[in-house]
């Protein structure tokens, strides 16, 4: 195709419903044709955006010669919800149920952050009540669990290792069923509200997270016996997906990819929040930079987790798990009824029955919700993935004025380029399983 | 004064609301009447306690909010329409900001100082609130003040997380804004730098030279909010399709969807719903 006619690949015509463009792809003579005529093996490949193992619908754009990538591109949006853009036009405490949506596989974190955000705005950080934190704490490092697990299930099967992937999603189920225990909910839980939590721990779930705790003690062995120093994993990691620190603070890598360089950065120790400084436990590192590092760095983080959530345990008290203050606490008392979960009998019985100013005010603040105080606030908590920081801005109505996820699988994909440049195609995909993106949470 | 304490009720006492929906309908009408004024003055009158929230002529205006519940097609018959209040932001902060915000700010204004840049220049104001410390720098001079905050060993701001823009689209000239918060693992600190750029003259400098990851950031916040930022790389769309109209995160950029039917009942789009902000 001639040169002439190259806006034909893209033309627009008008609608009644706007200009539609009809991207072609007519441009593909041009390049077949010099593909032909050079005598080398340059070539252009799009991996993804639906390719088993890309990480979700992540496309990467690959220029090889040979087996070796010379250039390596990412191109993302393609599951961009805009979930900043609806929490504008929902209360703050219904933008939970949206935020726990943006990475999937750590929706606690997400909960978490965004409502240490929102009470730093309200000014109640110190009125959170204790078993509040610690359920909070509790769920994030059983969450650190299953994030971690996905992270080295999916990573071993993009290595052909398919019985990793078995014995990692076999476990993550474990403590997928402690989350539907609490919450109702695997995934996507709108737990953790601004104020405290939805609801108290049922019965009966201390008890079986004390058996998993047992159990996954068991379990985290046999990936060092699957894994660890083995010798095809070891040749198919160690020094693939390569970035020294340097590279982690240019480009704001954070998490495992910048511990795995030998800087114990945590969140959790260095800007405590939600009482860390009080939890006796390691941040583990490496001096390797490489994949490899960053799989031995999840293993261990995982059995420091198992020890934050055995102290949790110990010191949950009994208590509430929402602040006093009634303008900002949900009102309903929730209660398992013979149709679900939903307000409690009693609670119905007052507000229907004898109390109107009850109802107004429960109807009031769950239709119209609380205000909060102009002004911003960042709170930043550290994920399995990495820094997840939330800007938040109040301009003192019941609904977010604008809220902003930093999420850490966003900023720590920009390294992929990084990461791959120079090396062999097979290994771009252990270095893109090496950061753990997730692009419920890239996109957002 | 009768106007104040009605507005004082209305936004206070849920269970007062609907018993004081007439009497503000007929007190605003009358001071319609009057004074020709409408609704009640917020510079005047808003130092009352039972107001909610900050009010008052403290901190910077960012919109003067008329009526309620977010009907601004004349169709409001609740009795607010005559409302008027204004919103405002925290604003700048007098010495001593407290804590390690000093130290931050002597070293910040020290480097640009040797750097013959006059302090007041480049800082626009210095805004300490909720235990956070936010300098709102003049854009002209971002690039400067940012490789300060980096290189000079007793600031050392090694990690930027990203770029948020936000919109005010009231705030006449300063109606977008770029907001940076700045980490430094060397001492353990967190700061914000606000930049703000006109609505026609959107364009801020970019960090990237200084700070590479805010590659995707900046291309993040220019699909959302359409603030240009000079001397990037590679300034496309990164979430939206490239083809896109219109920048999603604007204020003047509707949040679309369709009213839905529940139990016989019209539903409104999330964005054509009552609101009370």
């Amino acid at each position: 195709m001639s040169a002439s006619n190259a806006t034909s690949h893209a033309s627009g015509r008008e609608t009644t419903e706007g200009t539609v463009y009809t991207v072609t792809g007519g441009d593909w003579d041009e390049v077949v044709e010099q593909a032909a005529k050079s005598d080398d093996e340059r070539i252009i490949v799009n991996m993804g955006p639906q390719h088993p193992s890309t990480h979700g619908v992540l496309r990467l754009i690959l220029e090889i010669d040979g087996e070796t990538v010379t250039e390596a591109r990412c191109g993302i949006g393609y599951l961009h919800t805009g979930i900043e853009k609806n929490l504008e036009y929902r209360t703050w405490t219904q933008g939970t149920t949206f935020v726990t949506r943006m990475d999937y596989l750590t929706p606690f974190y997400n909960e978490t952050a965004y409502c240490l955000a929102v009470e730093k705005l309200l000014g109640i950080e110190n009125e959170i009540p204790d078993r509040a934190t610690v359920i909070r704490v509790l769920l994030m490092e059983l969450n650190r669990l299953s994030s971690h697990l996905v992270a080295i299930a999916t990573g071993g099967m993009e290595l052909g290792a398919t019985t990793i992937m078995i014995y990692g999603f076999r476990d993550r189920e474990l403590v997928l069923d402690i989350f539907e225990l609490i919450t109702g909910l695997r995934m996507n839980h709108a737990y953790i509200r601004p104020g405290g939590l939805a609801q108290d721990l049922p019965p009966g779930a201390v008890d079986q997270i004390r058996e998993f705790v047992k159990k996954m003690q068991k379990n985290l062995t046999e990936y060092d016996k699957l894994a660890t120093g083995n010798p095809i994993f070891k040749g198919r990691m160690q020094d693939v997906g390569y970035l020294d620190l340097a590279g982690c603070m240019a480009l704001g890598a954070t998490g495992p990819i910048l511990r795995s360089t030998g800087l114990p950065h945590d969140l959790r120790k260095t800007d405590p929040y939600c009482g860390y400084e009080t939890y006796d436990f390691d941040v583990p590192t490496a001096d390797t930079c490489d994949s490899y590092g960053r799989f031995l760095i999840r293993l261990e983080e995982m059995r420091q987790s198992l020890r934050i959530v055995e102290q949790c345990l110990d010191r949950l008290e009994p208590g509430p798990v929402m602040v006093g203050d009634k303008k900002i606490a949900w009102p309903a008392q929730l209660a398992l009824g013979p149709d679900g979960l939903g307000n409690s009998l009693d609670h119905i019985k007052k507000i229907m029955g004898t109390s109107m100013e009850a109802l107004i005010h429960h109807f009031k603040l769950v239709t119209e919700g609380f205000r909060v105080p102009p002004g911003q606030a960042y709170a930043a908590v550290e994920s399995p993935k990495g820094e997840l920081g939330v800007h938040v801005v109040s301009d003192g109505g019941t609904r977010p004025y604008r809220v902003h996820f930093r999420d850490p699988s966003f900023t720590n994909l920009q390294a992929m380029a990084a990461m791959c440049e120079g090396g062999q195609v097979a290994d771009v995909i252990v270095a893109v399983a090496s950061i753990d993106p997730v692009m419920g949470g890239v996109d957002r | 004064m009768s106007e104040s304490n009605n507005n004082g009720a209305s936004n206070n006492g849920a269970s007062n609301n609907g018993a004081s929906n007439n009497n503000g309908a007929s007190n605003n009408n009358g001071n319609k009447a009057a004074g020709g004024d409408n609704g009640v003055n917020p510079e005047k009158d808003l130092g009352s306690q039972n107001l909610p929230g900050q009010r008052g002529d403290h901190g910077e205006e960012i919109r003067v909010q008329r009526g309620m519940f977010g009907a601004n097609n004349g169709g409001d018959t609740s009795g607010y329409g005559g409302l008027v209040r204004s919103v405002r932001l925290p604003g700048a902060s007098s010495r001593p900001y407290g804590g390690w915000f000093d130290e931050v700010a002597d070293e910040l204004e020290g480097a640009l100082e040797e750097q013959d840049l006059l302090p007041a220049s480049a800082i626009e104001k210095t805004v300490v609130d909720r235990d956070e410390l936010t300098f709102h720098i003049a854009r002209e001079h971002l690039v400067r003040v940012a490789r300060t905050l980096r290189d000079d060993p007793a600031l050392r701001f090694e990690l930027c997380t990203g770029v948020s823009g936000v919109h005010y689209p009231e705030d006449k000239g300063r109606e977008l804004h770029a907001v940076y918060h700045l980490r430094s693992l060397t001492h353990g600190r967190v700061i914000r730098l606000e930049v703000s750029a006109p609505d026609d003259d959107r364009h801020v400098p970019s960090l990237v030279p200084v700070y590479p990851t805010n590659d995707w950031h900046e291309r993040e916040t220019y699909d959302f909010f359409g603030l240009v930022f000079d001397g990037h790389p590679a300034l496309t769309r990164i979430m939206m399709p490239d083809d896109w109209q219109g920048f999603p995160q604007r204020k003047d950029y509707p949040l679309g969807g369709i009213p839905v039917e529940y139990k016989g009942a019209q539903i409104p789009a999330p964005d054509q719903r009552r609101s009370y902000s």
